[in-house]
């Protein structure tokens, strides 16, 4: 059972955090190849804040806090560049990331930061907080996108341009989403550094950023129903079958490629294409 | 009457490439301008400076009284302008209704904060069918922008346009694309809203259309404005029949009336 439950949270950390991405990517249309930092900034704010003695609740609004705080710092990049420049900027953001990370005696350097403290509660009802957090991103995500904001993100990913013809402050609105999706994604390390109560500059690197994305686009770039399945299914693939463990690169970067190529709605869309045949997109 | 846009003196350099020279004139309140001149006179580029999309060298532009320069262009259409583009643009992925909807939404669109605590669009929608149908097109609200002919598409740039309330209409060449009897219709279209009370620059090669409607024309050439006045005298003015006519183009101005 207690694999289960484990199983169970880790899922639930990865919706969580492919959800963050989704708002940033999926429905604002900014590509990130560097999330995993954002995920890091919120595991080593959490995990430092809990070994200083915080009770690990309160270390969760300060790992959203700091993610989004970096993260608008990032947005300011995508009012920029666009498109492909954006993808090799928020790699550069990942790449340093980890590089800073790696240097930093205070943050543990290579060794990472191991012991973060018990949260106080038991394996189930830590499953069922990141359950809880996870299943709150997904509300908050159909919120988002059925309110005035979703339809200004949507229009933004299509054509920016227009946007601003409309009337509409598109560098307000693109700092909104990195601010949403990275606060998001520092919630996502906080449960994370207390998951695994060990945290290393490696787990968040470019790989977790392909996965992630990888897990975005073959769910449907801003399908929350999509992305919610396909980082359940695909965060738990390494643990069942070894071999994707060992090339976790190499498999979710040929997801991507594959999903991009053959599908660019990602599931969701085949999805829709198999039962609304005369209907274009699914989001 | 008193100017709703002023345009004084403004230069446009691009790399050096002058694309607007000196150019200054005057849109009054409730006036229907047209903004004419051949292929490469800078009309589109005028457009721009008023919008914020490009940026003059020199030269003022004031709206109201106010000076617009240096202000991004979501400011400027917050001030009373639109713009309906030459090449459509429509958000492929909204149906042709959340299109408009989306223009209509300006007050709720204003910042993010507004737009997350805003969800409902009802009025939006009602402002959204009642153009569409102004503009004809009402049976295609539905229906997604991508499989819809550009006069339809032009119709729908222009009713996304008026769903922002401007008080001064930017039309860049919404007259293109169409067939005679489309072009007559919007060109009508065109005329009534101007009536309604909405001040409105035109730019249009349909001299036909635009020599209809039109109370006012500024010519521009190379850049540099050789003419303005009421429409008769602005083509009866021999340095704008050779703008027009003098580089051999007696054919395509012939060309031009039978599209029109």
């Amino acid at each position: 059972m207690e694999y289960e439950i484990s199983l169970a949270t880790t899922m639930a950390i990865s919706v969580l955090f492919a959800l963050s991405l989704n708002l940033i990517t999926g429905f604002c249309g900014q590509i990130s190849l560097g999330h995993a930092a954002f995920l890091g900034v919120g595991a080593y704010t959490s995990g430092i804040l809990a070994k200083l003695g915080v009770p690990f609740l309160l270390t969760l609004p300060a790992a959203m806090l700091l993610a989004s705080a970096i993260g608008v710092i990032v947005g300011f990049a995508s009012l920029r560049v666009r498109a492909d420049f954006l993808a090799i900027t928020t790699m550069g953001v990942g790449f340093l990331f980890v590089g800073i990370v790696r240097q930093q005696d205070a943050l543990g350097a290579e060794m990472g930061i191991s012991a973060i403290p018990d949260a106080g509660m038991s394996k189930l009802a830590f499953m069922l907080f990141a359950v809880f957090a996870a299943a709150a991103a997904a509300l908050l995500s159909v919120y988002v996108r059925n309110c005035w904001m979703g339809r200004v993100f949507g229009a933004i990913a299509e054509d920016e341009d227009t946007v601003r013809v409309m009337g509409i402050d598109v560098p307000r609105f693109k700092l909104t989403a990195f601010a949403l999706g990275t606060a998001l994604a520092g919630l996502a390390g906080g449960l994370y550094a207390q998951h695994l109560r060990f945290i290393a500059p490696d787990s968040f690197g470019f790989i977790e950023s392909i996965t992630v994305l990888s897990m975005v686009v073959v769910g449907g770039i801003g399908s929350v129903i999509g992305v919610t399945v396909s980082a359940a299914v695909l965060s738990v693939l390494p643990s069942w079958f070894q071999v994707i463990g060992d090339y976790k690169l190499l498999v979710y970067g040929g997801l991507l490629f594959l999903m991009m190529r053959f599908s660019p709605g990602g599931m969701a869309a085949l999805v829709a294409r198999i039962f609304h045949p005369d209907r274009r997109g699914a989001k | 009457m008193s100017a709703l846009l002023s345009v004084a003196a403004v230069t446009v350099q691009f790399d050096g490439v002058t694309a607007v020279k000196d150019v200054s004139f005057d849109v009054a309140q409730g006036e229907l301008l047209g903004l004419i001149g051949p292929n490469g006179a800078g009309k589109t580029t005028m457009l721009r400076v008023i919008t914020g999309v490009v940026h003059q060298t020199a030269g003022r532009v004031e709206l109201d009284g106010r000076p617009l320069d240096g202000l991004p262009t979501h400011i400027r259409i917050r001030r009373g302008l639109a713009l309906s583009q030459q090449i459509v643009r429509p958000f492929r992925e909204m149906s042709v209704i959340d299109n408009v909807a989306l223009a209509a939404g300006l007050d709720k669109t204003a910042s993010p904060l507004k737009a997350l605590f805003h969800r409902r669009r009802t009025r939006e929608l009602d402002i959204g069918r009642q153009l569409l149908s102004r503009l004809g097109i009402e049976q295609h609200a539905d229906e997604s922008p991508q499989i819809q002919p550009m006069g339809i598409l032009k119709r729908l740039e222009l009713a996304r346009a008026l769903a922002l309330a401007p008080r001064l209409l930017l039309l860049d060449e919404p007259l293109a694309g169409l067939n005679s009897k489309e072009a007559r219709q919007l060109a009508d279209t065109i005329t009534e809203i101007n009536r309604g009370g909405t001040t409105i620059i035109v730019i249009e090669h349909n001299l036909g259309e635009v020599l209809r409607v039109c109370k006012r024309l500024v010519v521009l050439d190379n850049g540099e404005k050789i003419a303005e006045g009421e429409p008769e005298a602005v083509m009866n003015n021999p340095v704008v029949r050779a703008a027009y006519l003098g580089t051999g183009a007696a054919a395509r101005q012939g060309e031009s009336h039978a599209a029109a």
